[in-house]
């Protein structure tokens, strides 16, 4: 029986030879992760199955980043509860603030991840490692508390939706750009129990962080996971970070899909999606005059060094707007460190914005910018569901860092063509 | 097991960020997180839910984060069964895993409106609401999902099977 990309990967995880679309089979699993905001609930259900020790403490990831640096009392009990677990059990992939990221973008960059690994993150955002040509998948606390437990997680095998993207986007046009679009094609429940399977000549045209957003985001159409094949580009990045074997799957050239959605990438336009789904997406031509509050460029969507080297490529010389907030969230220490030294955050400051040690803070309301009543923000993070980023009256508008930035120094939201100066 | 209760209805895509607003995660207190359970899009459910009501959703139900603490408000609110037409993945996941039965079943979403009276049977996952005097019939779930429920949850089920 022919298999998509994730269907192999699942197989193999399972000691498969072939699955099938609706089976329910049980993985072995290549690395389990937790934040500080789903471990703690998950240390509290590990501690009520009968097991002394976890499956694999080299394959437990627990990263604090969501209400860290402690926010509150409240968030650094649950840092406290992590650390005390993490120390109790060895675990070698516990990441205290100082070498702490946000999850996403740091567990690539550690090479945690490699093509071909089966991957459960207590977090919604896990699909993001399907750019590495992983399967990888967000799960609540308590799939997380028994994959510590056993090393295996239960699934249903996805159907897949395969996006066909072909073309090569314009300047201005970025991983950000290409998701936001296919949510609105497909809307939030687009790929609900599915997998989305990119495919496509335009492959080419896309970096390494392009993929980690697009795949990111694929929890955003209900996606199970997004996955890309692996290229030359994947292979020079897991090389390049991890020394952990890979392996490369291909779907089947017969693999079925429940439809091929094409995007021809050279007619994307900058893409922004409104309150408060993001599947509301709109062009930047057909937003109107939307004044806003705050701006907010970081997140495990988009605080990768291309992302920030995008923003200070249009705030270079530039102000925000007198009545903006413009918040800067490099994703990682190794990222903040790199924006230092090419001279972004020097970019950034003299602009005018706040630049914060990573965390994911704001994204989630949490922390470092939270909105008042009446209050917009420009966000190049995941979500614009009420209340999201503050006050239920609040408003989060989903775009990419260049659109971002742009709309930083004008005060609304704007494109970023405005500031083309080649 | 039979589960009776009045219908508290909400939308489409009802997200887990209006189930349980993140400013309320520094706690996984399952009493603390009911008592903020929907406030973002309704202040009054925590007073008018009745232990043993039932949430109707739409599609997409408990879409958004993996929090875990969604199911978990919901459950420690009262309510004894979710109905919805679809259900987030995520969410479908947490739920059976913490032991919140859940149904999917879009007839009986579509129909039943606030306040109706509903008799639910969750082994034979029949709907009844005996205010309508109609019979609502969910799709059963796959043996080894009712195995996981049957044992109250996941953790139950993992450790019963050593």
């Amino acid at each position: 029986m022919a298999m998509t990309m994730t269907q192999k990967i699942l197989a193999r995880g399972a000691a498969l030879d072939s699955v099938t679309a609706g089976q329910l089979i049980k993985v072995k699993l290549d690395l389990v992760l937790g934040n500080d905001i789903t471990s703690p609930v998950a240390i509290k259900e590990f501690e009520k199955i009968s097991v002394t020790n976890v499956f694999d403490k080299t394959k437990i990831a627990l990263v604090p980043d969501h209400f860290t640096p402690n926010k509150d009392i409240k968030s650094a009990q649950q840092c406290k509860a992590v650390r005390d677990f993490a120390h109790k059990h060895d675990i070698e992939n516990y990441f205290e603030v100082g070498q702490m990221g946000i999850e996403h973008a740091l567990l690539p960059e550690k090479g945690l991840v490699v093509s071909g690994d089966v991957v459960i993150g207590a977090d919604s955002h896990t699909c993001t490692y399907g750019a590495l040509g992983a399967f990888s998948t967000g799960v609540g606390s308590t799939d997380m508390a028994v994959g510590m437990a056993t090393g295996e997680c239960w699934f249903k095998v996805p159907e897949a939706i395969r996006v066909e993207l072909v073309g090569k986007p314009g300047k201005w046009v970025s991983g950000k750009d290409v998701i936001l679009h296919l949510i609105g094609l497909i809307g939030v429940d687009g790929a609900l129990y599915q997998s989305l399977e990119f495919a496509g000549e335009g492959l080419a045209a896309l970096s390494m962080d392009d993929r980690f957003t697009i795949a990111n985001m694929a929890i955003e159409a209900g996606a199970k996971n997004g996955i890309f094949p692996v290229d030359d580009k994947t292979i020079s990045y897991i090389e390049a970070h991890s020394k952990k074997p890979y392996t490369v799957f291909e779907p089947d050239a017969d693999a079925q899909y429940v439809k091929t959605v094409t995007i021809d990438l050279s007619k994307l336009r900058p893409t922004v999606s409104f309150p408060h789904l993001p599947s509301n997406a709109r062009t930047i031509d057909e937003v109107g005059d939307i004044k806003i509050d705050q701006v907010v460029i970081g997140s495990c969507t988009n605080g990768r060094i291309e992302d920030l080297r995008i923003a200070a490529d249009i705030l270079n010389g530039r102000r925000v707007a007198s009545h903006i907030r413009t918040i800067v969230i490099p994703a990682t220490q190794k990222i903040y460190l790199q924006a230092m030294e090419e001279g972004l955050l020097k970019i950034f400051i003299d602009a005018g914005c706040a630049v914060s040690t990573p965390t994911c803070g704001p994204c989630l309301g949490g922390h470092m910018g939270i909105l008042a009543a009446g209050e917009r923000c420009v966000a190049t993070t995941n979500r614009n569901f009420i209340g999201r980023m503050g006050d239920v009256k609040s408003e989060v508008y989903l775009a990419s860092p260049a659109v971002a930035a742009a709309s930083a120094i004008a005060g609304k939201i704007a494109s970023p063509e405005a500031f083309d100066i080649a | 097991m039979i589960l009776n209760g009045n219908a508290i209805k909400y939308g489409d895509n009802i997200d887990t960020d209006v189930i349980i607003p993140a400013r309320y995660l520094n706690t996984s207190d399952p009493g603390e997180l009911a008592a903020h359970c929907m406030e973002d899009i309704d202040k009054d459910f925590p007073a008018k839910c009745k232990p043993g009501d039932v949430m109707i959703g739409g599609l997409n139900f408990g879409c958004g984060s993996s929090r875990e603490h969604a199911p978990i408000a919901i459950k420690a609110a009262g309510i004894s069964c979710v109905i919805a037409k679809t259900f987030a993945r995520i969410f479908f996941r947490n739920a059976i895993n913490i032991g919140l039965p859940i149904l999917e079943c879009a007839e009986a979403a579509a129909d039943i409106d606030e306040g109706d009276a509903l008799r639910v049977d969750l082994s034979a996952g029949s709907i009844e609401n005996v205010t309508k005097g109609k019979v609502y019939t969910a799709a059963p779930f796959p043996e080894f999902m009712q195995k996981i429920i049957a044992s109250g949850g996941l953790v139950a089920y993992t450790k019963s099977r050593g």
